[in-house]
């Protein structure tokens, strides 16, 4: 016979006064790990969400502002086309997503547009010196969603406007922005002559209500060849992880590019920001109440128990007990209690989010198996913690009194 | 080998302050059977754990051997209960979760024994009083006298040289008492020594030597035959 003989037994005793306390234990871990799990996959919902609303940092020439950004008056003003191997190859971290432009200026049947030269990212993949950055292997929490079945969806070229970056784009092909497709009368799958070049629209943009819907989108060499400007770029759009962000890739972006003026669109920064700690509150706020309530049930129990089984620890002291060993029968209890609970609480936690998440949050969620682990330390921290008082009581238990009465 | 010099015992109750035991001198040899009577609330009790290291006298001094029970500290007063004494009591004390067998092992895993030698110990003396049939009862299984043979065999585990018995008779038939108090009175006959609270008086005169409790103090012994 061991100690763990003693608890178990007694646990098996007194099943029926332990199943309260244990499901006190059980469903707060369970609401915990719910609650965990579903705002973590609602954090990366909503960081996909911001980061399709497209880049957050821009890199423009010194003379440009923000503003001349959106309303594509950027006419004279270039940056390298080198600065995006520049970026690509250093070892700046929090990088996700880059999009080097060119805009220039277009008649369409004579209304003015602005034509914009885009880098499919294939040839971002293609260019063997960058190989291996690590550019597009988006790193986690960064608006990135591994492949969550049912939310990542195979991206097509109308999408660029959101993703900003497409996976391919032929030399002489382009895609049409919604207001320029409705004022020119054009289609998909008709030709479009640009720059004295004819051009095969591939797709017509869905419409963004921005500055994107007046624009034509062609391959970013085939707008540099067709203007004789060279390899130059007049933006570079980045999309950075916020946490970078937060922590100076700004300051590092400009040191790295001391020519180029880099700017952040703070209100996709901030949001993302912002829900990300709102995420982290509301479970440190479940978290704290759980914790409280768990301990004062456990606790409430534990008394209870202790004032019950005063006369078997007197004995057990009369038997030559220590302190440390009717300690330590409470104490493993509560831990025996908090690592089922935890298992239990995990288990009921991710069945509750993975069936409820969906209908709820209106998001697809998996369970995340890390919170096994999480959930187990802190049922059992929860546990000790309001075991802890009662288990010292217990230590000091008078045998006297406890053998006297009857 | 057991000596109280000057105890005194006073219990507060309700703001005031109740005199248990009043400066009681006594001294127990090795291998003696003393029974302890008086009436209730004489201070039989609380004598009989203050002896065995479980309540500490507001005055004075219990010695065992050489050693101030009170002066040590609780672990070593712990630590002597376990090696040193075996307690006895009216309402037996079983664990009520756990078996016979389980019951004899507690003395065992507080010493340290390991689980196989705790239980083959444990089956011997069970089957030494007589319950080798009953060995995975739990105590509400067992009738009062299986219950306090089990209390007997519990007892007798760490093979103790001092037993220290509350009124271990006082909820058995005539006919299970007697049995237990062959018991005692055989574990005296091996060496060990018995100290005995009951307030029978065919009980107590079973012992050697008889002592009175009243109001605290211990009347003058008699030595019996």
């Amino acid at each position: 016979m061991r100690l763990n003989t003693i608890v178990r037994r007694e646990l098996f005793e007194r099943r029926t006064q332990v199943i309260t306390s244990f499901l006190a234990v059980l469903l707060g871990i369970a609401v915990i790990v719910s609650v965990k799990t579903v705002s973590y996959y609602s954090e990366k919902a909503v960081s996909r969400e911001l980061d399709a609303l497209g880049a957050n940092v821009l890199v423009l020439p010194k003379s440009i502002s923000v503003q001349d950004y959106y309303s594509a008056d950027m006419e004279g003003s270039e940056i390298p086309e080198e600065y995006v191997t520049r970026l690509v190859m250093s070892d700046l971290e929090g990088l996700d997503n880059l999009s080097p432009k060119l805009s220039v200026p277009v008649e369409i049947e004579g209304r003015s547009f602005t034509l914009t030269g885009i880098l499919p990212k294939q040839e971002f993949q293609a260019k063997a010196m960058w190989q291996g950055a690590g550019i597009f292997s988006r790193p986690q929490g960064c608006g990135v969603v591994a492949n969550i079945p049912g939310l990542s969806k195979p991206l097509s070229k109308e999408t660029l406007v959101r993703e900003r970056v497409i996976d391919d784009l032929g030399e002489f092909e382009a895609l049409v922005g919604a207001d320029v497709a409705s004022l020119v009368g054009i289609e998909s799958g008709e030709d479009l002559t640009l720059l004295g070049r004819s051009f095969s629209v591939i797709a017509v943009l869905p419409g963004t209500g921005t500055v994107d819907d007046s624009r034509v989108f062609a391959h970013l060499h085939t707008v540099q060849k067709l203007t004789g400007k060279g390899p130059v770029l007049n933006a570079i759009e980045v999309v950075g992880c916020c946490v970078e962000i937060s922590q100076g890739l700004v300051e590092k972006i400009n040191k790295l590019l001391p020519e180029a003026e880099v700017v952040t669109i703070g209100q996709i920064i901030e949001t993302q920001i912002n829900t990300n700690q709102m995420m982290r509150r509301l479970s440190g706020v479940f978290l704290l109440i759980i914790a409280v309530v768990g301990s004062v049930s456990i606790a409430n129990y534990m008394f209870a128990n202790v004032f019950e089984r005063r006369r078997e620890i007197g004995t057990l002291v009369a038997l030559g007990a220590r302190p440390s060993f009717v300690m330590n029968v409470f104490l493993l209890k509560a831990a025996v209690l908090g690592v089922v609970g935890g298992i239990g609480g995990y288990l009921l936690g991710t069945l509750l989010a993975v069936t409820l998440g969906p209908k709820l949050a209106g998001i697809p969620v998996l369970p995340i198996p890390s919170l096994a682990a999480w959930g187990v330390g802190i049922s059992v921290a929860i546990a000790m913690a309001g075991s802890y008082l009662p288990a010292r009581r217990a230590s000091r238990i008078d045998p006297f009194d406890a053998l006297q009465e009857v | 080998m057991l000596r109280m010099e000057g105890v005194r015992k006073d219990h507060k109750h309700r703001g005031g302050i109740v005199r248990v035991l009043d400066n009681v001198d006594l001294e127990i040899d090795r291998g003696e059977y003393v029974s302890i009577v008086g009436q209730s609330g004489s201070g039989k009790s609380t004598l009989l754990l203050m002896l065995g290291g479980m309540l500490s006298p507001t005055r004075g001094r219990v010695i065992m051997g050489e050693d101030s029970l009170y002066d040590m500290s609780p672990k070593d007063r712990a630590d002597l209960r376990k090696n040193e004494l075996g307690f006895l009591f009216q309402t037996f004390n079983l664990v009520p979760y756990l078996t016979a067998l389980e019951n004899v092992q507690v003395p065992l895993l507080l010493r340290g024994v390991d689980g196989p030698d705790q239980a083959r110990k444990a089956a011997g003396l069970l089957e030494r009083v007589s319950l080798q049939d009953r060995v995975d009862h739990k105590p509400s299984e067992l009738s009062v006298g299986q219950q306090q043979r089990v209390a007997l065999a519990r007892m007798l585990a760490n093979d103790p040289p001092v037993i220290l018995a509350d009124e271990p008779t006082g909820n058995l038939d005539p006919e299970t008492g007697a049995q237990i108090l062959e018991f005692l009175e055989e574990t005296n006959r091996q060496g060990r020594t018995v100290i005995m609270v009951t307030h029978d008086p065919v009980t107590a005169d079973r012992a050697s030597r008889k002592l009175r409790l009243h109001d605290g103090a211990v009347v003058p012994g008699e030595r019996l035959p």
